[in-house]
């Protein structure tokens, strides 16, 4: 390999700590306008007039804009297009942007705001999930049953056998509360019409392209008449991957004036943009033989979705989905709804609906352990789902290193000799976890690439790499020279890249569900092989080698044979040019069609999955609940360490978010009194309240890269970004619960919490801290769904088979007559013990 | 509004600037000196991505009025490098990975070169008392601490070769 497993510094590294790099806000153009939004003061309520005429009268006032001026609805997805780029009709959430007005300066453009007069009819403020499952009305959006978003049921195999079949049925309910991103870097864009006429956008987005539609859409402009610059993003973390009601009004606001216009959200206004972490209460049924082996689950969850859709729908999905693909679950039954509120919007945060069940799972795992007396390590170890299986709901898995993850963390924090032994106060937990490498059916059901890549090549010697990713502090840009440079023997130094521009690159859907590194990795590899043929070629008459024999490595082309016969990698491209004509290449990916055919099987498939482990090292303070984190183990599968420095960093990155989660973050809200209108209001809308871990929390972590190469990844690769997250919060009630006999069922585990079950224990002998039980829903007609063992092939016996699979579909071994034998590769179900 | 008109030095460059005098320091640097390697997170002193350098001490510029700098010496991130030449706490940041998406880095690769001026050898303890103050939601800030224990080695690396080169 040339660059790939080299810890390097990352292609944009120079310009990150010099200042030099461009975030959305850092742009300015001569005459360029400003713009404030005016924000709902009322959780919900119908917007009865808006009085204009003062802010529009105002010196340095250019122009105002209400919801009448863009009435168009959109959405992340196409089944919720219900944001409107300021409200139209009524308000849902404070914050909610009801008008906005562009002046000469920001100031000016708030003193603006401040002369709108809105009048408001307050209407009844929903605000909780539990509450919203009783009202039917008023009804938050116009859509849906009452204030239920969404809910979905689905059976895999028959639980009711599978929990016959248990000696043990344990049953749980968990609480997660939301918590949001926090990225650094607060929203910003600029909009301008550029001098041919046509609409150009920066913005820090994740996704480029889903805000080009969205513009589309609303402004009612034909796409290739926007242009859409993601600017670098200043951490997103998911929170940057929806269209957002700014960017649609400075738009908007550019093709009226004729001036570039600008907006940057305060972090007030951060917070009410949110997208972040779903609160979820989450009921646990789990079977298990006396041994510990899983006969069946039951998971039902139940989502805070906020007022709007935004990714709601595959969230919601995604409390279930991947519950499968971690330990061996024979049966499986999933019921998941999603509730309006008036909160601002739930969405996409890192690990995007999975951390919740996750932290479910693996505490439950911990209390069956304890029950059973068994060492929970070995209790998950004994249970891994195998390599190239199916699993009960279809999930296709390829590598899976998680046993050797499991024996990395359970070594080096001598769990065996330490775990109960530490003394009161003092203890160890463990958690696992898997994440998918990319979606593996987009946000819009086509046929069309996932990501594409576009190479030029000239006799400068010079590449390019031009991609519609998007940079947001991951590494995407050094991901992809670092593709491009590994084929065609340069260094990544060598190559200019131009990402995140709509204009500029072919379609990338975005830096979201951990695809980028596959996707655009993939395309990025078949554009470079594309053209290191071409150019070998022309080298291989130059020498007079065969094309097969001839390597491409240190910036030169040369015989495998014969080291001396070669060219510089310059030399080489000028005789691709001279025999060929102008050198250019691309490349696309697009993921291996899914198992799973049912209805809602759209969320979850993968081209591969990473799996993690970790243990974690607390000490609680018995007087105050107080806890101190010094050490986590954490290994993680990435198939390939492509840039072990930036590896390492998603990894470290993701175990500090986790652990801010898992202690002390949580997006709350609370009520105000009768005679201050009652209104839900955020408790904490800044960073003064909202507090997140600094250098003084953040403990030492050893972290272990398990190399396993997977065919679906580039040189084997698979993700980091999100998947490390995912253990710390369960490892961490797992620890207090090894350290002083508590169990907190609720993230964040809070010092108040842990006292609180403390002093139960005190009191009754048994101290838990948690949600009651999980509240009556009217879950939908179950589609029944039979599992791959039972000989199943992907669709529900109980559903319309659906349009989408008209496509020619790979076929799955799922019959269980063509069962291969134990270790033999290909697709083969894993073969859970048979439950009835 | 009127503008208010100052001298300071800034980026070891006299200069005047002009501006609404209720303006942050912060304010003047990105919109009236177009220095926008200044970040800005909060508005209100927490989360440290507006550290600048005010007579070599780390201050939040979004806590400062620009009125106060006037007659001092601010250093920014696009005052650390030594022309082309990056600071060695840029270089070890850049190589160690102890900057991923770059928006809290200038900050804190600001308040980490005080800290040295100050304490040329700090502790791993020192290190993160002296940058707590800076949130990263990034790294984990674990790459941060060897980043600057790194630049230490560099920075005396490099002394002990200009010392050679002067013998």
């Amino acid at each position: 390999m040339n660059v790939v497993g080299k810890p390097r510094r990352r292609v944009d590294g120079r310009a990150k700590v010099t200042g030099q790099t461009r975030f959305a806000d850092d742009i300015s153009f001569p005459r360029m306008l400003h713009c404030r939004l005016l924000r709902s003061p009322l959780p919900h309520a119908n917007i009865l007039a808006i009085d204009t005429s003062a802010a529009a009268a105002h010196p340095g006032v250019r122009l105002v804009l209400t919801g009448q001026d863009m009435p168009t609805s959109y959405g992340i997805l196409p089944v919720s297009q219900d944001e409107h780029a300021l409200c139209t009709d009524k308000v849902r959430f404070v914050g909610d942007p009801v008008a906005a007005v562009i002046a000469l300066d920001e100031d000016v453009a708030q003193e603006g705001v401040e002369l709108l007069r809105v009048s408001y009819e307050a209407l009844r403020t929903i605000s909780d999930p539990e509450e919203a499952l009783g009202i039917e009305e008023p009804k938050i959006q116009a859509y849906g049953k009452g204030n239920l978003h969404k809910a979905v049921s689905m059976e895999f195999g028959d639980v009711e056998a599978g929990m016959a079949a248990a000696d043990h049925v344990f049953e749980d309910t968990f609480f997660f509360q939301g918590n949001t991103h926090l990225a650094i870097e607060q929203h910003a864009t600029v909009a301008m019409i550029d001098p041919d006429g046509k609409l150009v956008v920066h913005s820090s987005t994740q996704t480029p392209h889903y805000l080009h539609r969205a513009l589309s859409k609303v402004l009612n402009l034909p796409a290739a008449h926007i242009r859409v610059i993601a600017a670098p993003n200043g951490g997103g973390f998911g929170g940057k991957s929806d269209p957002f009601n700014h960017e649609i009004v400075v738009a908007k606001a550019a093709l009226v004036t004729g001036r570039p216009v600008k907006i940057c959200l305060n972090r007030e206004e951060v917070f009410y943009c949110h997208r972040g972490r779903h609160p979820v209460l989450m009921s646990f049924k789990t079977g298990v033989k006396s041994d510990g082996t899983i006969t069946g689950v039951h998971l039902r969850t139940l989502l805070d979705g906020g007022a709007y859709g935004s990714y709601g729908v595959a969230s919601t999905l995604y409390t279930g989905a991947l519950q499968t693909v971690t330990y061996q679950i024979p049966t499986y039954r999933f019921d998941g709804a999603r509730m309006f509120t008036n909160k601002p919007p739930c969405g996409p945060k890192r690990g995007h609906g999975t951390p919740q069940p996750r932290f479910g799972q693996e505490v439950q795992l911990d209390k069956i352990a304890v029950q059973l007396g068994l060492d929970p390590a070995d209790l998950r170890m004994k249970q891994v789902v195998e390599p190239n299986s199916i699993t009960a709901n279809f999930m296709r898995i390829g590598t899976i290193g998680l046993k050797e993850c499991i024996q990395k963390v359970v070594d080096g924090s001598k769990w065996r000799e330490r775990r109960g032994k530490l003394g009161y106060g003092r203890g160890l937990g463990i958690a696992c976890s898997s994440y998918l490498c990319g979606a593996g059916l987009p946000i819009y059901w086509n046929e069309l690439p996932h990501s594409g890549v576009q190479l030029r090549l000239d006799r400068s010697g010079g590449v390019t790499a031009f991609c519609g990713a998007t940079e947001i502090g991951q590494g995407s840009d050094d991901m992809l020279a670092l593709c491009v440079a590994e084929v065609l023997g340069i260094d990544p130094f060598d190559i200019r890249v131009v990402t995140g521009d709509t204009d500029l690159g072919p379609v990338d859907l975005g830096s979201y569900s951990s695809r980028v590194t596959l996707m655009m990795g993939n395309a990025a590899i078949q554009a470079a092989e594309r053209a290191r043929d071409l150019i070998a070629i022309s080298v291989s008459k130059k020498l007079n080698v065969p094309r097969g024999r001839l390597v491409f490595s240190e910036r030169r082309v040369f015989d495998a044979e014969d080291p001396g016969a070669s060219v510089s990698f310059r030399d080489a491209v000028v005789l691709g040019e001279a025999e060929h004509g102008t050198l250019g290449t691309v490349g696309s990916y697009k993921p291996p069609p899914s198992a799973a055919k049912y209805k809602s099987g759209g969320v979850g498939p993968s081209p591969a999955y990473s799996y993690t482990a970790c243990v974690l090292e607390v000490e609680v303070d018995p007087a105050t609940g107080w806890m101190e984190i010094p050490t986590i183990w954490i290994a993680h599968d990435i198939g390939t360490s492509l840039n072990p420095t930036l590896v390492r960093g998603q990894v470290e990155g993701s175990v500090y978010m986790g652990l801010g989660e898992a202690l002390m973050e949580e997006q709350d809200f609370r009520r105000l009194p009768p005679k201050r209108s009652g209104a839900l209001v955020h408790k904490m809308p800044s960073m003064l309240e909202y507090k997140s871990p600094t250098t003084l929390e953040m403990p030492d972590v050893i972290t272990y890269l398990i190399e396993n190469p997977d065919g679906a990844g580039p040189f084997g690769a698979k993700e980091v970004g999100q998947g490390p997250l995912l253990p710390i919060m369960p490892a961490l009630a797992n620890a207090v619960f090894d350290a002083v006999g508590v169990r907190v069922d609720e993230i964040p585990v809070t010092p108040e919490k842990v006292l609180a079950a403390m002093e139960l224990k005190r009191r009754t002998g048994t101290g838990r801290v948690g949600p009651g039980k999980f509240p009556e829903v009217q879950w939908p007609e179950r589609a029944r769904v039979p599992t791959p063992w039972e000989g199943g092939d992907g669709n529900a016996t109980n559903e319309a088979p659906r349009k989408r699979d008209q496509r020619p579909q790979t076929p799955i071994a799922v019959d269980p007559s063509m069962e291969a034998p134990p270790g033999q590769a290909g697709l083969r179900p894993h073969t859970p013990e048979v439950v009835r | 509004m009127s503008k208010v008109s100052i001298a300071l030095t800034i980026n070891d460059e006299a200069t005047e600037v002009s501006f609404a005098p209720h303006k942050t320091l912060l304010e003047v640097l990105r919109e009236d000196a177009n220095l926008t390697g200044t970040k800005h997170g909060c508005e209100l002193g927490e989360c440290g991505a507006c550290a600048v350098l005010v007579d070599g001490k780390p201050v939040l510029s979004c806590l400062y009025l620009g009125l106060e700098a006037a007659g001092r010496a601010v250093t920014t991130i696009e005052g650390m490098a030594d022309g082309p030449v990056l600071h060695p706490l840029q270089d070890a940041f850049a190589d160690l990975g102890a900057a991923q998406c770059g928006y809290c880095t200038p900050g804190i690769l600001l308040t980490a070169k005080a800290l040295l001026t100050e304490r040329p050898n700090p502790t791993r303890a020192e290190i993160r008392e002296a940058l707590a103050g800076n949130l990263c939601r990034c790294t984990g800030y674990l790459q941060i601490f060897e980043a600057v224990e790194d630049a230490i080695v560099r920075i005396a690396a490099g002394a002990a070769k200009n010392e050679a080169s002067a013998q």
